[in-house]
């Protein structure tokens, strides 16, 4: 009888009073992927860092290879053959592929680089990566940068490998390529565990799925046998609709016109390039591209935190005037009415302050209003408890430092802050970021329900399927370019996807 | 799957991090680790030959025990604490001002001049007013450098402030034995000692500084909670991006908070020389800006905890200078004493965030 790779049997862990695992128990054979899937908090890192020797569970019981073992390291994890591909990456920019694959192995004291890159190639080639193992890593893109981590984890021996959310960084197109690569390595008789969200991806790839919900074994299903909206009910646990609703809106006036727009990156590298657009009242104005395309800069520019080498923004006024935002300070532009809620990958980073409490975070755009030198926080407590009340939010109090709450609601009291200013322009960027079907909807809700009101909302994103749903047009970004601006209602995923990676005259209709 | 669960070897002890903890027990982790210390102290003490419980009683009456010791020990905590409410102030921002030292320094210099000089010509009230106010304002400058420095070039404040010490130090060596040099002491690098009109006034026969300095920690800690100000620089240090997101002017807010900062060791500057010493030398801080970081960290950089810790400190001082004669125990020794307590105390904070797991025990 052969072995599963991994089997587990009720693995539990606790960290203080919750239950991030309880009694997790699924197998995954040789040859097969294995899709885990489940909500943000359902359990799945806390399981994968289980295996990989990060944590130790309190009870339960791992086996590799039909054998029973203890992981108390990443070593440990390492020699049973066990190799995880982290969603942050962690190379050594200056060095090659080759170089960043053997680094930290054992071996002579003198590296015989030639046989190296030798080896490298042929696990390439084995799977059918497209990798120039001389490569420096700052010359690579994100979907390379993947790719070096991937052999390096099979380069070291790895015949079970996990990989957490690895499309989250890449374009449909990468997607797809890494899905024939992690198929050959079925083929060569691995075990592929991948960790992720999307179900469509779960569908394409994975031959088996393994649902957790609140830290639980919900169900192991065959991929071929199940579908979208069953996968969707049992990870969140009833009913859910998956469409996103495009609400029609009457005020089409112009509220943001934005001309030839160019700035430069720290390094002195363009980081937008001529850009133009405008955004109009009661729409969502929806903008893709590879990570790292300037949407970063644009929306700095736009709330008047970045430097700007030449262009114009102009600002139309509810009395038809209009204003140059350029050149204004971030309080004079917010004033104005234009708000931006940015979340970035670390989701505390701008706009929040983790340590603060939620009432202190919610004061922070309206602080200095008032007379005298103290600061009013009665009335930011009571804001901040009607925003708990109106979006949901769970949270112990109005007192609890917000790096305590879930990303959902973390994000939930930016936006909220921001919506709670009643502003005309709305800039929100990866709203959604890292969030669970059910906290990423209620996002979406919330952002129509602004657009409804008239509201001119420029939103960045990264998944394509709720942009292409949720925007009424999609501004691609190409290196800090417009590729092109498409109607979102018209327009295939895969037309964007090929805008993300070129800038041609092919943009399409506006 | 079968319910029998063969269990692995577990690793013989693990660090897991606590989760939210409540404020009561924080506190008496705290107890625990100031319990370590004294046992960890007791045991040095044994080792020299002595009773540790009469070596303890003895240090503890000699800060406790009568008024002149009692005294004593506010004289030792008052710049202590003072300096401590300059620190925290700027680590709240995480501004790593060590040059608290420097600012103290620079505070005494500015108030000496006029003590030295002046007091024939201002009437009592209005030289020590202006005492202080020369002080605070040399503080100031001395704390604004750096932020500006910072603010506007990214310079690293932590060497900058360190550095401004030694130039505050040698800046009063040259005093000493150059222009300011006592004309009497027949060549000895001495400054002359303050006319009496120079030097504060005494409440309950300390020198005024306490009540002073105890308002000072009353109004930061307002500051620190209920003003904008406070407000700002707790974001700023916090979060650079959501400052400037917010529209806040960072730079304008480090360099403002700075020159708070050196303003309050000015301060202790002036009530060291014209309460303590009555004269200027290179020992009227006595480390205490250095001190103070200890100090601000083990209080959470909340000023009424300051208060405490700082008395504490003071008694450790006080009390190790007593059994140096009662016990003939060595300065060396008393030193190494404190240094255990100040380890243990910092270690426990490692206690506060994570817990140890031993094999075999049930989590609850």
């Amino acid at each position: 009888m052969t072995h599963a790779a991994i089997q587990t049997y009720g693995l539990t862990k606790s960290f203080d009073k919750v239950l991030a695992n309880d009694h997790v128990s699924f197998d995954v054979q040789r040859g097969e992927i294995l899709a885990l899937m489940g909500e943000n908090g359902s359990g799945k890192t806390t399981l994968m860092n289980m295996l990989s020797g990060i944590y130790f569970p309190d009870s339960g019981q791992i086996e590799v290879n039909g054998k029973g073992v203890s992981i108390l390291s990443p070593k440990d994890a390492f020699d049973l053959g066990i190799g995880m591909v982290h969603q942050h990456f962690k190379l050594v920019d200056v060095f090659t592929a080759t170089e960043n694959i053997v680094l930290g192995m054992k071996g002579p004291a003198f590296l015989d680089r030639k046989a190296q890159s030798r080896q490298v190639a042929e696990i390439c080639k084995r799977y059918g990566f497209s990798l120039d193992p001389n490569k420096k890593v700052y010359n690579m893109s994100v979907s390379e940068k993947q790719t070096v981590e991937i052999v390096k984890v099979l380069y070291r021996g790895a015949d079970i490998l996990i990989l957490d959310e690895p499309t989250a960084v890449l374009t449909p197109q990468e997607s797809e390529r890494l899905f024939i690569t992690l198929r050959n390595m079925k083929n060569d008789n691995k075990a592929v565990v991948i960790i992720t969200h999307k179900l469509n991806e779960v569908l394409a790839v994975s031959d088996r799925v393994h649902i957790l919900r609140k830290g639980k074994s919900i169900a192991t299903v065959i991929t071929a046998e199940t579908n979208q909206q069953e996968l969707t009910e049992m990870m969140v646990g009833r009913a859910v609709s998956l469409k996103i609703d495009r609400p029609v809106t009457q005020d089409k006036s112009t509220r943001l016109e934005v001309q030839g727009l160019n700035c430069v990156s720290t390094d002195g590298v363009k980081a937008l390039h001529d850009i133009n657009f405008t955004l109009q009242a009661g729409e969502i104005l929806g903008v893709a591209g590879i990570a790292g395309s300037g949407q970063k800069e644009l929306c700095e520019v736009l709330a008047g935190l970045y430097p700007v080498l030449g262009g114009s923004v102009r600002y139309h006024l509810e009395d038809g005037n209009q204003k140059e935002i350029i050149g204004m300070s971030p309080k004079e532009i917010n004033k104005l009415g234009i708000s931006m809620a940015f979340v970035p990958e670390d989701r505390l980073g701008m706009g929040l302050v983790p340590d603060m409490d939620m009432t202190d975070n919610v004061m922070l755009r309206h602080y200095y209003k008032g007379n005298g030198p103290f600061v009013d926080r009665k009335s930011s407590r009571k804001l901040a408890r009607s925003l708990i009340k109106r979006l949901d939010i769970n949270t112990p109090g109005t007192s609890t430092p917000i790096r305590r709450l879930s990303g959902g609601n973390v994000q939930k009291v930016l936006l909220g802050r921001e919506i709670a200013s009643h502003p005309r322009v709305l800039i929100v960027a990866y709203p959604a970021r890292g969030l669970d079907i059910n906290s990423s909807y209620t996002i979406y809700d919330l952002i129509n329900e602004q657009k409804q009101q008239g509201v001119a909302i420029l939103f960045i994103g990264e998944d394509l399927d709720v942009l292409l749903e949720l925007a009424d047009r999609v501004m691609v970004l190409c290196g800090g370019q417009v590729s092109g601006i498409v109607d979102a209602a018209a327009a295939t995923k895969e037309q964007v996807g090929l805008l993300m990676t070129q800038v041609g005259e092919s943009g399409g209709a506006i | 799957m079968s319910q029998s669960i063969p269990t692995a070897k577990q690793p013989y002890a693990r660090i897991a991090k606590r989760g939210a903890i409540s404020k009561r027990k924080a506190w008496a982790v705290r107890a625990g680790g100031l319990l370590a210390a004294l046992t960890a102290g007791a045991l040095l003490i044994l080792a020299l030959g002595h009773n540790p419980l009469a070596v303890y009683a003895d240090m503890v009456n000699s800060a406790f025990g009568d008024r002149t010791g009692f005294n004593q020990l506010v004289r030792i905590a008052v710049p202590l604490l003072g300096a401590s409410l300059a620190v925290g102030l700027a680590f709240k921002m995480r501004f790593w001002n060590i040059g608290a030292e420097g600012q103290i320094l620079v505070g005494g210099i500015a108030a000496t001049y006029f003590a030295l000089f002046q007091y024939q010509n201002i009437p009592r009230p209005l030289l020590l007013i202006t005492m202080a106010v020369v002080g605070a304002a040399a503080g100031a400058i001395w704390g604004f450098i750096p932020a500006f420095f910072r603010a506007k070039w990214g310079t690293n404040e932590t060497l900058f402030t360190l550095m401004l010490n030694y130039v505050a130090f040698g800046f009063i060596s040259y005093l000493q034995s150059g222009p300011w040099q006592c004309p009497i002491q027949g060549g000895f690098p001495i400054i002359s000692m303050f006319d009496p009109v120079a030097r504060l006034p005494r409440v309950f026969d300390i020198h005024i500084g306490w009540i002073i300095v105890l308002v000072l920690t009353v109004l930061v800690h307002f500051y620190l909670r209920k003003s904008k100000q406070g407000y700002q620089l707790s974001v700023v240090g916090q979060s650079e991006n959501t400052a400037r997101y917010a529209g806040m002017n960072v730079a304008r807010i480090i360099i403002r908070t700075m020159i708070i900062s050196g303003a309050i060791s000015g301060l202790v500057g002036f009530m060291q020389v014209s309460g303590s010493h009555f004269t200027l030398n290179d020992t009227v801080t006595g480390g205490v800006g250095f001190t103070a970081i200890t100090v601000a960290w083990l209080a959470q950089l909340n000023p009424l905890i300051m208060i405490i810790v700082s008395l504490f400190i003071a008694t450790l001082t006080r009390g190790s200078i007593r059994i140096q004669t009662s016990f003939d125990i060595p300065a060396t020794i008393a030193s190494v004493f404190i240094g255990i307590i100040l380890f243990f105390m910092l270690a426990c904070e490692f206690f506060v965030n994570y817990r140890i797991v031993f094999r075999n025990t049930k989590e609850s």
